[in-house]
């Protein structure tokens, strides 16, 4: 059966790959996004077959929630792509974006809290996350945590200012120094969690980021939200891809990494497309009124 | 069961393939393949399936539950996003797209 859902996730990163190959022509790409849902469902299928669910303890409850989720999530998203205009497309690809990094961020914390848990009930007393989960595991996991926390708040910012609900561009004097502040701590704060046991600085660890994707967003001019959310596209890849090796699952590597990869990629062609570099629409808009008028007229124009 | 070395050669070999498959890639297509590649990170869902499988405690299901929930959502928006936008793409009305980013 392992072999078999491992053969499922192979063939299902062969079609995410070959589908955005051929998304990337205009006459080839519906049929690469049928390809590409063709493997979600296969790995999906195949996911409900996997041992590790099997055999836990609470299979049943757990199987139950899981297709009740999915019913749910699935189903909103279901609903709400559909009857969406088609010029409001870029804040709901924001908004499944945003999803995306925060399911990612939650992998992380299941995985984390049940680290710390095991090691405070350790029998050596002083053992830490990274003791628990391994090396390699922990900086990956933490890192995917952080980086996929940063794009759900910062992609729920980014469709909150598309959609018309958040027009301010300016929170804080000095913002990109405290920008700056706040994600060292934040940094700081996952070193911390690698190196004990405690849930508390994992859950002010999360609080942090959460902030921190806010505050990266909100002075990003309305005309410039698609590069910024092409960038959070970039990084919740990157943050799957990460849980990806944390849970051991080669889709998830594979096709996290090459949305990473691709995403950064088309980030730039995007900014490069405007005249501008991704630098510049980060930090462009800041302090001065003049730029983030213009950027709001040009908003306005497209 | 992946790990080390044979992982690394992963990352590298994933990340060679998102930029090659980019690379030649027409401004009309940069927003319908920005959807499709969040489409395709909704693969996240299957991890989320995994951590709900997995949980042994409450919070841990809470948690579980809300990663399902929202890749769940990734995916399946992603999805319908993108197949309504490549709907334009039909050979007739090649040019409505226009320059929408």
């Amino acid at each position: 059966m392992e072999t078999l859902i491992q053969a499922a996730y192979l063939i299902a990163a062969a079609l995410f790959i070959l589908g955005l190959k051929q998304m990337s022509s205009p006459v080839t790409a519906r049929r690469g996004i049928l390809w590409a849902g063709a493997g979600m469902v296969l790995a999906t299928l195949a996911t409900f077959m996997s041992p590790q669910i099997l055999d836990s303890d609470q299979v049943s409850v757990n199987i139950g929630l899981i297709i009740i989720a999915i019913a749910l999530g699935g189903g909103y998203a279901w609903y709400s792509g559909k009857k969406v205009a088609m010029t409001d497309m870029p804040q709901m690809i924001a908004m499944y974006n945003g999803m995306g990094g925060g399911a990612a961020a939650a992998i992380a914390a299941v995985e984390l809290i049940k680290a710390s848990n095991e090691a405070a009930h350790d029998v050596t007393g002083s053992a830490t996350v990274a003791d628990m989960l391994g090396a390699d595991v922990a900086v990956l996991g933490i890192l995917g945590a952080i980086i996929g926390t940063i794009s759900f708040s910062g992609s729920i910012i980014a469709w909150a200012k598309l959609d018309g609900r958040l027009n301010r561009s300016k929170l804080l004097p000095m913002q990109h120094v405290i920008n700056a502040l706040l994600a060292i701590v934040t940094l700081g704060f996952g070193v911390a969690i690698y190196f004990t046991n405690s849930l508390d600085t994992i859950i002010i660890f999360y609080l942090l980021a959460l902030v921190l994707g806010v505050f990266i967003t909100v002075p990003v001019g309305g005309a410039d939200m698609p590069v910024i959310i092409s960038l959070f596209n970039a990084l919740t890849g990157l943050a799957v891809g990460f849980e990806g090796y944390v849970l051991g699952n080669a889709a998830m590597i594979i096709a996290g990494i090459v949305v990473g990869s691709a995403g950064s990629l088309l980030t730039q062609l995007m900014a490069t497309a405007m005249n501008r570099s991704v630098a510049n629409v980060f930090f462009a808009g800041v302090g001065t009124d003049a730029a983030a008028a213009t950027a709001q007229t040009a908003a306005r124009g497209s | 069961m992946i790990e080390g070395l044979a992982a690394i050669y992963i990352f590298m070999l994933a990340g060679f393939t998102g930029y090659e498959i980019i690379s030649k890639v027409p401004v009309i297509l940069h927003t319908p393949l920005m959807s499709g590649s969040n489409f395709v990170h909704g693969i996240v869902l299957v991890g989320a399936m995994v951590a709900l499988g997995i949980a042994e405690t409450t919070a841990q299901q809470v948690i579980g539950f809300i990663a399902v929930l929202l890749g769940a959502g990734n995916a399946v928006g992603g999805y319908v996003v993108t197949e309504r936008m490549l709907e334009m793409f039909r050979p007739s009305d090649k040019k409505a797209k226009g320059e929408d980013s």
